[in-house]
């Protein structure tokens, strides 16, 4: 299970780096679409399958999407290279961050190990309280709805914002009393 | 491939096959979000990538799609004053986002009603959003491509 664990995610991993170093636009937004799959089958490895299904289908739409803006493009686009400088630079940088990770991670509870005592108040009682049988559902429509609302004002800022940038501009032509 | 002609003969036969199939899916993801794993937004997603699906194997992102997308951003809007206002319902409880409708059976479809409404409310919304942006999208690039020829 661990092992699997492990495997999937330096799949993932590498497929990022993929996506970051493919020099056509459209094999990134494949690759892009390679970690979404593999970060799903993470989150139904580790038992969470809500976070799974969100995550295979908001992937599907939005590779989707990116593959159609992509096809557009010309296939080869300018590479941002940086000098062997910048690049040991950042391996520097990023080799020092691994490090603290790992030493931050160490003085968390062992994984897997339920050890928060208000998870478990919330896995005992959102049933009885609540009447949903799917405690992530009970958290997110009852205990946490406040977070949920705030969650839906922030999609429709970002719906309402792209339309408003997006939209074509001849209409304003055909429609100009409007 | 141009986008009014939409895809082969394929595409469109088994879109038309399974665009019912992937509405009724996602509206039942959603409905027993309560139940089992799922909820408003993966119900909503799964809805708005049957019309993307839809559009793309049909085509007319342009003509339909305009007014679809006017379509769309209304239903957005609808469905988040719809969670706004069952969130006011629940003053009728006692306080914002309270339960007003009280609670049924356990682990049936009326075990608690107003977390189902309030999943329906993010369908209507995470659906029609997404659908929305993508019609969007779609919209800005023959924009964009049209622009470079004659003005269209």
């Amino acid at each position: 299970m661990d092992f699997v664990l492990y495997g999937l995610t330096a799949f993932v991993i590498l497929g990022s780096i993929a996506a970051l170093e493919m020099k056509s636009l459209l094999s990134a937004v494949i690759a892009v679409g390679v970690v979404g799959l593999g970060l799903s089958i993470v989150f139904l490895l580790l038992a969470a399958p809500d976070i799974a299904i969100t995550q295979v289908v908001v992937e599907v739409i939005v590779v989707t999407v990116l593959i159609r803006a992509a096809s557009r493009v010309p296939a080869e686009t300018p590479s941002l290279r940086a000098g062997p400088a910048r690049t040991f630079a950042g391996a520097g940088l990023a080799l020092v961050a691994v490090g603290l990770l790992v030493a931050a991670f160490q003085t968390l509870p062992a994984f897997g190990s339920q050890r928060f005592a208000p998870a478990l108040w919330y896995l005992e009682q959102a049933p009885d309280l609540t009447g949903a049988a799917n405690v992530v559902t009970a958290v997110l429509l009852d205990f946490r709805a406040y977070d949920t609302l705030g969650e839906a004002t922030v999609i429709l800022t970002a719906v309402v914002g792209a339309l408003a940038i997006l939209r074509r501009p001849s209409s304003r032509k055909e429609e100009s009393h409007v | 491939m141009s986008d009014q002609q939409g895809m082969s003969l394929i595409v469109r036969v088994v879109t038309r096959w399974l665009f019912g199939l992937i509405l009724v899916f996602g509206l039942a993801v959603a409905l027993f979000g309560h139940l089992t794993p799922g909820g408003g937004f993966a119900g909503g997603t799964i809805v708005a990538c049957a019309f993307v699906l839809a559009i793309l194997a049909f085509g007319g992102a342009r003509g339909p799609g305009a007014t679809f997308a006017r379509w769309a951003s209304s239903l957005d809007a609808t469905g988040a004053l719809a969670f706004l206002a069952l969130a006011i319902l629940g003053y009728t409880a006692g306080a914002f986002l309270h339960q007003w409708a009280g609670k049924g059976e356990a682990f049936t479809l009326g075990s608690t009603p107003s977390i189902v409404l309030l999943n329906l409310a993010i369908l209507l919304k995470v659906g029609a959003g997404l659908f929305a942006g993508f019609i969007a999208v779609a919209l800005f690039e023959q924009t964009a491509e049209s622009g470079k020829g004659a003005d269209a």
